[in-house]
């Protein structure tokens, strides 16, 4: 078939075939001819134009009623014409927009990236999968010379772009704290400081700061307002729920923080995480927490980078590949 | 030769005249009978505008010449509140998301030359002009 140019002639041709056979093959040459209308930006209008073109070509003595009836048509498809013009105007926004946004992701990557320590006699395990380009979910890993652990895992409330660039704040800050100040609670009440000072009363951030002691086996924490992680006791088999109180950081500059501690033995295991799991939904309803232990008892005895990634593929699959909120897990194994 | 006309805008129906006017000098000038459905919907859009959010104003009509073109200039002109923020209203999607028509996005798609000059309080003029091909 020979390619096809935006003319009267060829659309009388091909017209004029078509109304003395009626067959498919012109119709599916019609369909080639808008395309390459719409790849030329021929808007709608234009399209009739030539139609009533050549039909006046192939029918001298078309009846009068019949060409006003077309120019009628014409008239009305002058504002489709200008949506469709406006439509593409707005698709190459959008894809500029995307780029600039996945570039801003890639930075963001690249600023909040932690390292996942190698600490002997831990197996940690952890992952964060934003639910759009940009992550509010944020972790973060500190170690000292003695093999000291400090875990910090928040969450903004909102998601996106803002989400994104107040955690990368949280995260400075974090960096910027003498390596003295290692206390769940102190670190809390000085973000929360931070953070009333700094971000908009609408948005809140709500985090789990926890400091493993590599010696004891201790683990102290602090919550402002975050999603209970859950520790689980080998020796019973049995999941508890880790929580302090304390206000989500923002509210008020006044806030402190409850400080516990629990001691973790050979076997036992510490499980973060962000709403975005707990608040899984499957159709119209949200997952209850027995059902996410559930699913964390089913992987948890792998490796555990290999068990928060199956987790994760587990809720995926459950929620059809559309994440509803960030999602961030980790497993803290001993 | 050079022709100078306006039709004023006081209620719905004299957007109709104002369609009218501009589609007969387009037809008078040698614009084909798409460019002539251009500049009614862009007139239409105009007077709507006046219509809706200055009460009364007017369009005013030339004929314009350049060295070997030929063309017709519409000017959109009001005494109402004005345009508070410009770019705002020249982005794509902002009144149209609405339903409400093309906008001045439109206009300045169905016309060759587009330029709006509005003061808040003071009222808003706006010149296009199509070319003819």
């Amino acid at each position: 078939m020979e390619p096809y140019k935006f003319d009267v002639n060829n659309y009388r041709n091909l017209l004029k075939k078509y109304i003395s056979s009626q067959d498919e093959k012109s119709l599916y040459q019609a369909e080639q001819f808008s395309k390459l209308s719409m790849q030329h930006n021929i808007s709608p209008e234009e399209i009739i134009n030539v139609h009533i073109q050549a039909l006046k070509e192939l029918y001298p003595d078309l009846p009068t009623e019949i060409d006003s009836s077309m120019n009628f048509l014409l008239e009305t498809m002058i504002s489709y014409g200008l949506a469709y013009q406006e439509f593409q105007s707005l698709r190459e926004k959008q894809g500029e927009l995307e780029s600039e946004i996945s570039i801003a992701a890639n930075m963001q990557q690249t600023l909040l990236s932690t390292t996942k320590p190698d600490i002997k006699g831990m197996d940690i395990g952890a992952i964060s999968v934003p639910s759009h380009q940009m992550n509010g979910d944020y972790y973060h890993f500190v170690t000292d010379e003695s093999n000291n652990l400090g875990i910090a895992i928040a969450d903004v409330i909102g998601k996106g772009i803002p989400a994104a660039l107040a955690m990368s704040m949280i995260k400075y800050s974090l960096d910027s704290f003498p390596e003295t100040m290692r206390n769940p609670s102190v670190i809390l009440e000085n973000l929360n400081r931070v953070v009333e000072r700094n971000v908009d009363t609408s948005m809140f951030i709500t985090m789990f700061y926890g400091l493993f002691n590599h010696e004891t086996g201790s683990l102290q924490f602090s919550s402002a307002g975050h999603e209970p992680g859950f520790y689980y006791c080998a020796a019973k088999d049995q999941f508890h729920e880790i929580t302090t109180k304390g206000l989500v950081l923002g509210v008020s500059d006044q806030a402190t923080y409850e400080e516990l501690e629990i001691t973790m033995e050979p076997d036992d295991m510490v499980v973060l995480l962000t709403d975005g799991v707990t608040e899984c939904r499957i159709g119209e309803r949200f997952i209850e927490t027995e059902e996410v232990l559930e699913v964390i008892r089913q992987y948890m005895h792998l490796p555990a980078q290999e068990a928060v990634e199956s987790v994760y593929r587990h809720f995926e699959r459950l929620q059809d590949f559309q994440l509803r909120d960030d999602f961030t897990l980790i497993f803290l194994k001993k | 030769m050079i022709t100078k006309s306006s039709v004023q805008i006081n209620k719905e129906w004299d957007i109709v005249g104002a369609r009218q006017m501009g589609r007969e000098l387009a037809k008078d000038l040698g614009f084909g009978t798409v460019d002539q459905a251009r500049i009614a919907t862009a007139i239409s859009e105009l007077a709507r505008n006046i219509y809706l959010y200055a009460e009364k104003g007017k369009i005013a009509y030339e004929t314009v010449e350049d060295m070997n073109k030929k063309g017709l200039k519409i000017i959109a002109s009001d005494q109402g509140p004005g345009i508070n923020d410009l770019s705002k209203v020249m982005e794509d999607g902002f009144s149209t998301s609405g339903g409400l028509g093309a906008g001045l996005p439109g206009v300045k798609r169905l016309m060759d030359y587009f330029d709006v000059v509005s003061e808040p309080g003071k009222g808003t003029t706006i010149t296009t002009i199509k070319w003819v091909r």
